[in-house]
């Protein structure tokens, strides 16, 4: 960018020192091979999920079975279990923090003014930053600790609505920002009221905007395991219910199969026979869960790419 | 119309797109704004600082979107949009009425948010104390952790250490290679070469943490130990000591979290260093700078602070990362030996609440680990505080 702009003259270049010279070269080598370095771990890590865990995915029921009366031991089992509650979870979480956030951010760019804002701007940040396991640790301290309630599935939603509400309210401010003035100036000069103003003319402008955080949002609760640890047991068993017993999800079946891939040998009439059914499974779970994020990561990008206000 | 040209030459539709940043107009769009896991990070822009990037692209954004005055008011756009404008106290009846439930509405929310954090801070200090108070142990300064059976003997301090060790090392790897690509995306890459770099270095930060704790331990651990090997033979001092485990090492783990912390620091890195000004870059130019004299003299002095900041986000990420950890590190045994080794292993603040969640029934033995989650968020509280300082005090002066 800069650099095409405004490269040096070459007879510049040309009268450098040596010493220089080595230095720029230097520089541009360790700069050029830091990137190269970075997209090691990626393409390893994305090589080594899709290829483990491929054979697993694409066997017949993963999608419509669970993982009952199933051990390490035996092959074969689904993730429909693990699925349907990693869905109810951050649909839950989504239908909390969704409204909350896009009002934050309303009040943020359109009301915002003085000690509240400055406030809510920085508390903001710091729910940003807060570890998963400090928010599920709250939600724990809370609703089981001190009203007694017990572990089950809402509450991990709860625990996620405190990961989700920052990224769509940072979304909708940018978004907001971004919705030119003339459009509220022209709205309030046919006398319209400010809160129809914001509800018909700017945050419709700016939906596909927010439209991307959210989705960006749930692509980021929906691969959290620390509340799921505290929060839920898991449960092999399909169960749908959000508000009563231990539910599967996607993190929670690769944090429960991950306890049995050391478990590589069974006696089968005696004699030892080596099984990676757990790691398959493991894997398979990853690959799942990796499909879905990174689904919802391209959804996000193709929706901001059409977005009216940004681009 | 003329009266654009006589307004402001910052907004002037005149002036070739994005041209404060130094690019070609014909180079095309702008990089999309960083984006870490669905985060933006990009710092919001500050009440009356430096020329705001909203500005500009607010401007080019009105020309489709109906504005029949395409050019607008450029004096208009270097203001804040509208805050407490509109009709509010204007009017009577039906609109007002209107008007005031909405404001409280999202005043409301507002207000929620900062509630909910001073919540998170009372709850966790009101179940820590009783913990806290029946604790045989200095909570400070104590290795010991011992919860069972009413008996509480424990200290942070342990924890305290493998955090800080984790996140040393993870910081170490993680800065150097997020200036590199930063440096590489907005001052070495060509155009076309520049956004899908970006793009598959903020990848990094999609893919869920559980993932890298499996990956971590299964796949890049052995590959590990033979650079820990190498390192034992030239360290020979404590950092470096050989503690005889071979895997889900403090190190191991420590790599993890780099790669883990990588697109944090790159995404707020690209941003700051993509807005240094064009007269700043020019001027190294002018005086016979080669590229690299050109980065130290205009590139990094303008983007240290942003550069810094990013980096202490990304601390705070590192300071409370749970699942990888947990999955990575090996816990060691009741009573092991201090070690200052890299290559020794131990448990962070996130993994012990993480390794003790299935037997929190006692309250008392709870409050211990609701202690240490208490620590933890007052950690990563004052790192993420500080980091928005440094931004802060960089735009005021």
């Amino acid at each position: 960018m800069t650099a095409t702009v405004t490269a040096p003259p070459p007879t510049l270049a040309a009268t450098t020192s040596g010493r220089r010279k080595f230095k720029n070269n230097l520089a541009t080598v360790l700069v050029t091979s830091s990137f190269v370095v970075a997209v090691i771990p990626l393409v390893w890590l994305l090589y080594t999920v899709i290829s483990r865990g491929l054979h697993a995915i694409t066997r017949d029921g993963w999608f419509t079975r669970s993982q009952r009366d199933i051990t390490y031991k035996d092959p074969g089992g689904g993730a429909y279990h693990a699925i349907l509650g990693t869905f109810e979870q951050v649909l839950l979480c989504s239908i909390i923090s969704i409204p909350i956030a896009i009002l934050v951010g309303v009040y943020l760019v359109e009301y915002g003014r003085g000690w509240l804002a400055r406030t809510t701007t920085f508390m903001v940040d710091i729910l940003t930053g807060i570890p998963s396991i400090v928010a599920a640790l709250f939600i724990y301290a809370v609703f089981v600790t001190a009203f007694g309630g017990s572990r089950a599935g809402w509450l991990v939603s709860l625990a996620l609505v405190m990961l989700m509400i920052p990224v769509i309210v940072r979304t909708t401010e940018e978004m907001l920002k971004l919705v030119p003035n003339e459009l509220r100036e022209a709205s309030y000069a046919l006398g319209v009221p400010k809160w129809k103003t914001i509800l018909r003319i700017v945050l419709p402008t700016a939906f596909t905007g927010i439209l991307t955080g959210i989705v960006l949002g749930i692509a980021r609760v929906a691969g959290e395991t620390a509340p799921l640890l505290i929060l839920v047991g898991y449960s092999p068993n399909t169960n749908g219910n959000l508000f009563n017993g231990f539910q599967g999800s996607l993190p929670g079946m690769i944090n429960d199969q991950v306890a049995n891939i050391g478990n590589t040998r069974v006696l089968v009439n005696g004699r030892p026979v080596s099984i990676h059914y757990a790691a398959d499974r493991m894997w398979g779970a990853a690959l799942t869960l990796i499909i879905i994020v990174m689904a919802l990561n391209v959804i996000a990008r193709l929706i901001a790419r059409r977005n009216k206000v940004t681009n | 119309m003329s009266e654009r040209e006589t307004a402001s030459p910052q907004a002037s539709g005149d002036e070739p797109a994005g041209a404060h940043t130094g690019r070609r107009p014909d180079e095309g769009e702008p990089l999309p704004p960083p984006m870490v896991g669905g985060e933006s990070i990009v710092e919001q822009p500050p009440e009356g600082g430096e020329p705001i990037n909203w500005a500009e692209q607010g401007m080019r954004a009105s020309l489709p979107i109906g504005s029949a005055e395409p050019s607008g008011i450029a004096t208009l756009r270097d203001q804040a949009p509208v805050v407490g404008a509109g009709s509010v106290g204007l009017g009577r009846g039906k609109a007002r009425r209107g008007d005031r439930i909405f404001a409280t509405l999202t005043t409301t929310s507002g207000l929620f948010i900062v509630l909910l954090i001073l919540l998170v801070a009372v709850f966790l200090v009101v179940q820590a104390i009783p913990a806290i108070r029946d604790d045989k142990s200095n909570f400070l300064f104590s290795r010991d952790w011992t919860v069972e059976g009413g008996n509480l003997h424990f200290g942070i301090l342990g924890l305290l250490w493998t955090t800080v060790l984790i996140s040393f090392v993870a910081m170490i790897i993680a800065v150097p290679l997020a200036l590199g690509i930063s440096l590489f995306i907005t001052q070495y890459a060509p155009r076309r070469l520049a956004r899908p770099v970006a793009y598959i270095i903020d990848l990094l930060a999609a893919i869920p943490s559980i993932i890298y704790g499996i990956w971590g331990i299964v796949v890049l651990a052995p590959f590990l130990e033979p650079v820990q090997r190498f390192l034992y033979h030239i360290g020979g001092f404590a950092l470096f000591k050989n503690e005889g485990i071979s895997r889900g090492t403090v190190f191991n783990a420590g790599v993890v979290i780099a790669i883990m912390v990588l697109p944090i620091v790159t995404a707020v890195a690209r941003d700051v260093f993509e807005r240094t000004p064009t007269a700043n870059i020019e001027a190294a130019w002018a005086l016979g700078a080669t590229r690299w004299e050109m980065i130290k003299m205009a590139v990094i002095p303008h983007g240290r602070p942003g550069f810094v900041s990013g980096a202490m986000l990304g601390l705070g990420r590192a300071l409370g990362e749970t699942i990888a950890i947990t999955l990575i590190l090996s816990k060691g045994f009741e009573g092991q030996p201090f070690s200052w080794s890299i290559f020794s292993n131990g448990e962070t603040f996130a993994s012990k609440i993480a390794n003790a969640a299935a037997e929190f029934n006692d309250p008392k033995q709870t409050g211990a680990y609701i202690a240490a989650g208490l620590f933890l968020f007052l950690l990563t509280f004052a790192v993420n505080a500080a980091a928005r300082a440094v931004v802060a005090r960089s735009q005021v002066s």
